[in-house]
């Protein structure tokens, strides 16, 4: 593991049953480094993003993230958990409650913050996420591009190093991607660490520090977006690229 | 094409609203629809006349057709002129402490009385979520059992009463409110047990919930009569109430369990992995996050399970309990009143509608009111 890597997948393996669905993935990331993983679908990337948080769990390799190893201990999968938000493709808020109390939720039974400072939090999150007039309504009465703006502010909220998002976009109508994408953009600015499945190339280009193709259970490319883009090496990153940037 | 030339919006067809509407599309819909409704109307002409002269119109009260008080059944007018009468209520009159109280000693009565009035103050902020002080109230809830329990039993300067002096809707109301008040959080881990993920606890929680589904209550019940007593240890006896307070319990937690289950099945993984990404534990989790949405969807069929473990509460008069129902029995065996078992049954019956047709109205009334807080579409 290099020195300054926050996040360190080495030879991680995992099946499901008998089907291998990661494959000797080795990844390093770099505090404040914006990595986007891309890949067709089954190739393993969320499973290896699900991996870093403990949602699910690798059978082979070591994961550290901000050097603590995840193995069965609950004590470090809490610490790791702690330092890592994740935003799913689903949104996942929890329907009963408001926007503000999904927000409010974590920092005051896991952080056991007072309740007017988890408001004070909240509202300042989702001044952040661009929606402070939608605290007190419940999550079925928001468009999705909302929805999964609460969702960023929910995680945001216990201040973690590292954010995940697993296609954060993919659930969402097309003119509702802007409104997320921009959020992710601005917390990329902040210099927030970042591990981002997405098919948005776009906002890969513009983001991106580095590009990670993924396919059948391994990392097939790593490359910076303009080698990616523009001259990547693997025969199959070529195709990947030529399927979706040509349609 | 323009849409410009909007054209006024309409009244609907004349025939498809108001009372005439109405009778159409629900009644006369077709010509199978309309047979069954005349059907209907010429069944329900042939009973309700008949009954609501029976039961009220030529029924006595309190007084026979000569207008004398009745005291036993010689009185009633159906068995004096079987011509004339209709129901004699009077047995329920004259009985009625009996079946309010059972046997509880007269001059101690009003503990009863008490306990039933501090059962209405500790449902109501249970029911009702705008109750003023309602935080107060629920605490109050929570130790009214036991105050109930010094109020009904005895005890602290109060003079003992033995449970088989307790009878009526007295033993049906503390089976039925406790039997369910106590199956409601072990039904919760229960089946929080079963879906656990560590082997010993899901199996015995499983096989649990499988051997209490697949007894009948009745067989539990004289479980608990003959045979609990024989694994106490010596000198330790249970009183009989209790002992079908037990089984009725446990009977009615692994209901209780399976129907939360399929509750916490119906909850998506992603609730579960929100929930612990943000660092919430299992606890938490389930406690914020899983069973209140569970619960909510699981309502109705908890409240049927309630329903009808308050009604199977009368089984405890095969053990020898007298509840309502085995009050009924009881009056109806004594000379007086021998053969008026339709008035004491269809008042049995009354009592019973009361409250469960209030508790299932009251679950509709939480289904459509918790709607409102968890599925709101964009609409």
């Amino acid at each position: 593991m290099s020195e300054n890597s926050i996040i360190s997948l080495q030879n991680v393996n995992k099946w499901f049953g008998d089907f291998h669905v990661l494959q000797d993935v080795c990844l390093e990331v770099k505090k404040k480094e914006r990595i986007v993983v891309c890949g067709p679908s089954g190739s393993g990337k969320s499973t290896m993003i699900r991996c870093i948080n403990r949602l699910e769990e690798h059978q082979e390799g070591t994961i550290i993230v901000d050097g603590i190893e995840l193995t069965g201990n609950l004590k470090n999968i809490d610490n790791v958990r702690k330092e890592v938000g994740m935003v799913f493709q689903q949104f996942n808020l929890f329907p009963h409650l408001t926007v503000k109390e999904n927000i409010t939720l974590a920092p005051i039974w896991v952080k056991k913050m007072p309740k007017l400072d988890a408001e004070e939090l909240a509202m300042l999150h989702l001044e952040r996420v661009k929606i402070p007039e939608q605290a007190d309504k419940y999550p079925g009465q928001l468009s999705g591009g909302q929805q999964q703006r609460v969702a960023i502010a929910r995680s945001l909220a216990m201040n973690p190093n590292i954010m995940l998002f697993d296609e954060p976009t993919s659930a969402l109508d097309p003119e509702m991607i802007k409104e997320v994408l921009d959020v992710m953009v601005g917390l990329a600015e902040e210099g927030m660490t970042m591990i981002v499945v997405t098919h948005e190339m776009g906002f890969a280009k513009t983001v991106a520090d580095r590009m990670v193709f993924m396919d059948e259970g391994k990392i097939v490319e790593e490359a910076v977006p303009d080698k990616f883009f523009n001259n990547p090496e693997s025969d199959r990153t070529k195709l990947f690229l030529s399927q979706i940037l040509n349609h | 094409m323009t849409t410009e030339n909007f054209t006024e919006s309409r009244k609907p067809p004349i025939a498809s609203t108001g009372v005439l509407g109405w009778l159409r599309l629900n009644l006369f819909s077709n010509w199978s629809n309309t047979l069954l409704t005349i059907l209907l109307v010429y069944f329900l002409y042939q009973i309700v006349p008949s009954f609501l002269n029976w039961s009220i119109f030529s029924a006595d009260f309190t007084h026979n057709y000569l207008g004398q008080l009745i005291i036993d059944r010689t009185f009633c007018t159906r068995v004096m002129e079987p011509e004339l009468g209709g129901a004699c209520w009077a047995i329920i009159f004259v009985r009625f402490y009996q079946f309010i109280y059972g046997f509880y000693p007269i001059e101690e009565v009003w503990r009863v009385n008490i306990v039933y009035f501090l059962l209405v103050v500790a449902i109501a902020p249970l029911l009702i979520e705008k109750f003023p002080q309602r935080k107060y109230f629920l605490c109050f809830t929570f130790v009214f059992p036991i105050i109930s329990y010094f109020l009904l039993a005895g005890g602290f300067g109060l003079n003992f009463v033995s449970t088989k002096q307790w009878g009526g809707l007295l033993v049906t109301l503390v089976l039925g409110f406790t039997g369910i008040a106590l199956a409601f959080p072990l039904g919760i881990v229960l089946a929080l047990g079963r879906r656990s993920k560590l082997p010993v606890i899901s199996m015995v929680c499983t096989l649990f919930i499988e051997f209490i589904r697949g007894v009948p209550l009745i067989t539990l019940l004289f479980f608990a009569m003959v045979m609990l007593p024989l694994f106490l240890p010596e000198g330790i006896t249970l009183d009989g109430l209790v002992r079908c307070l037990i089984a009725v319990t446990l009977f009615q937690s692994a209901y209780m369990a399976e129907a939360i289950r399929g509750g916490l099945q119906a909850i998506p993984q992603g609730q579960h992995e929100a929930a612990q990404s943000v660092g919430l534990s299992y606890w938490q989790t389930n406690r914020k996050i899983i069973l209140p949405q569970a619960i909510r969807i699981t309502i109705p069929t908890i409240v049927n399970t309630s329903i009808g473990l308050f009604k199977d509460t009368t089984l405890v008069l095969i053990v020898g309990q007298l509840d309502l129902l085995g009050i009924g029995r009881a009056v109806l065996a004594a000379q007086t009143w021998m053969g008026l078992s339709i008035e004491v049954y269809v008042f049995v019956a009354i009592v019973f509608i009361i409250f469960t047709f209030s508790m299932s109205r009251y679950s509709l009334y939480l289904e459509k009111k918790l709607k409102t807080g968890i599925n709101m579409g964009a609409n």
